[in-house]
């Protein structure tokens, strides 16, 4: 199974902060699994203009692709003016519709306050469901106030992001199981 | 319907066409190589004339896993090939063209061809020719407005002085040669949506509209809305040809249709789109009501005139050989739409 992390910011220490510590769990806990960390903040990405994703050159094409490869994404996203960041909402303008059908995608999200707890709920599962993703319902939501120079010092978050990321992997087996019995009963 | 050389009392034209994609042949891996894949081409067209397909289209896609780009010289090549089935494109990349050159180019077909050639013009659903062309996407709605009407007026005038944006002016410019009756039938490609179709509606000009897959009845809202945009620019809607265009396989059953199309279609989609299809959807697909034309040649038979009712069209066209599908597979479908299909069709379809 291969395994993206996504911080889908190129700026701030909080959204990669969570993912440095999604993937060190899925380290530990599924060494069989590939894991890859896309920290956003480390390329140099180009708007979307309508070419497929397969086109572009450089760190365009190597993140399109890595994610496009992957069985489950694990998206990180800080808050701004109440929303997702540009950079991420270009990481699904760069991709094709339909492109995390088969796909299982999860959510860890930063914020200043608590007054965005619903954002993702309200933005970003809609985007995530119009492009066709297995999304796992729960997402871990962190403050401000549960890090301490970039480390997460609120226990309650370390419990969820564990398991997070053990619900984002059954996921993908679940619907592995699935996709496979569905297969079997068509004869093309 | 006789500007554009259609005549209703001989019922729905059947076309092929080709994109002239260089796939590799999905259970083999291998991938024929470019010469081979335009001559075999060139040999579809005439197995298509000699089992009665009226249409024989040849389109352009300037990146990988393309051969046709020069799909113009392709159509030359038919055009001396064949000798009464008609040639088109499908569709000229019009917007990284001079309309001046496209024109050229098919009445010189046309001659070739003693009055066969027809341009279907479009904007392409690659952007890959841009580029390559140096053509600013910036540009893509405009650029294509302004050279279609240009053709349209090239077409219809033997003297043309006209001016725009995207091309030096033409003062009294005689475009040479003519076509053999004096003019070509020009046809705008249309993607799904209706965004499109209405445009080609209030210029008045038949419309190719691709109905690749998926239920039949979700591209009704186009042509609805193409015949009243015409009808709201003056024109009479029951005087311009409308033409459907989807993925074809047909088999001896429905079981053998679906096996021998699944690899192609999804090898191809996964190459050129960078996603397969659907199994589940795949599933789907022999139902009459779904546009994708996959099935046994009756399931074939009433989905087309299941569509016929739908949109009252004058042409389909069939892409037989998407994702890299061997000849002897080609052959066969061609058998089986001239022997079967075609006769089923015209009969039900023309208007004594």
């Amino acid at each position: 199974m291969k395994i993206v992390a996504l911080a889908g910011s190129n700026v701030g220490s909080k959204t990669k902060t969570a993912m440095l510590k999604v993937t060190d769990i899925l380290e530990h806990k599924y060494p069989q699994h590939e894991v890859t960390l896309l920290d956003l903040a480390d390329y140099s990405l180009e708007f979307s203009d309508g070419r497929n994703y397969f086109e572009y050159d450089g760190d365009t094409k190597y993140v399109t692709e890595t994610i496009m490869a992957a069985d489950a994404i694990i998206i990180g996203t800080p808050t701004f003016q109440a929303s997702i960041p540009a950079t991420l909402k270009n990481i699904f303008d760069l991709l094709p519709v339909n492109a995390f059908r088969d796909k299982v995608v999860s959510n860890v999200v930063t914020a200043g306050t608590a007054k965005h707890y619903l954002m993702v709920e309200q933005q970003l599962k809609p985007i995530l469901a119009y492009m066709k993703a297995h999304i796992v319902p729960t997402y871990v939501f962190i403050e401000e106030k549960d890090f301490l120079r970039k480390e997460i010092v609120n226990d309650d978050i370390h419990f969820r992001l564990d398991r997070l990321v053990e619900d984002t992997v059954l996921t993908v087996e679940a619907f592995e199981a699935i996709r496979k019995k569905k297969d079997e009963e068509y004869d093309f | 319907m006789e500007k554009y050389r259609i005549e209703p009392s001989k019922g729905m034209e059947f076309g092929l066409y080709s994109l002239g994609d260089h796939i590799p042949n999905p259970l083999t891996g291998e991938r024929v190589s470019a010469e081979q894949r335009i001559k075999e081409l060139i040999e579809a067209s005439k197995l298509a004339e000699q089992a009665g397909i009226d249409v024989f289209g040849v389109g352009e896609s300037h990146q990988t896993y393309f051969t046709t780009q020069a799909h113009t010289v392709v159509l030359g090549a038919i055009a001396q090939a064949t000798s009464k089935i008609k040639i088109t494109s499908s569709a000229t990349v019009l917007s990284v063209s001079d309309p001046v050159r496209v024109y050229e180019d098919f009445s010189t077909i046309d001659l070739i061809s003693g009055g066969r050639a027809e341009i279907v013009a479009g904007r392409g659903s690659r952007v890959g020719a841009y580029q390559l062309l140096g053509v600013d996407l910036q540009d893509y709605e405009e650029i294509f407005e302004e050279k279609l009407e240009l053709l349209m007026k090239i077409n219809e005038e033997e003297s043309v002085t006209w001016q725009g944006e995207f091309r030096a002016p033409l003062q009294n410019a005689q475009i040479l040669p003519q076509p053999k009756n004096g003019s070509l039938p020009i046809w705008r490609a249309v993607g799904g949506p209706p965004a499109s179709a209405i445009k080609a509606g209030y210029m008045g000009i038949p419309m190719m509209l691709t109905t690749l897959g998926g239920p039949a009845i979700n591209f009704k809202p186009s042509v609805d809305a193409y015949r009243e945009a015409a009808e709201r620019s003056g024109f009479d809607p029951a005087t311009l040809p409308i033409a459907t265009t989807s993925l074809f396989y047909v088999g001896d059953t429905t079981k053998e249709a679906l096996q021998g199309m699944y690899p192609h279609i999804n090898g191809g989609f996964q190459a050129i789109r960078g996603g397969g299809y659907p199994k589940q959807q795949f599933a789907q697909a022999p139902d009459t009501r779904d546009a994708l034309m996959v099935g046994s040649t009756q399931e074939i038979i009433e989905k087309m005139l299941y569509q016929y009712e739908l949109y009252g069209m004058q042409r389909f066209m069939a892409q037989v050989d998407f994702g890299g599908v061997p000849f002897e597979k080609i052959m066969k479908n061609i058998e089986i739409i001239g022997n079967d299909i075609i006769p089923a069709i015209k009969k039900y379809t023309a208007k004594s």
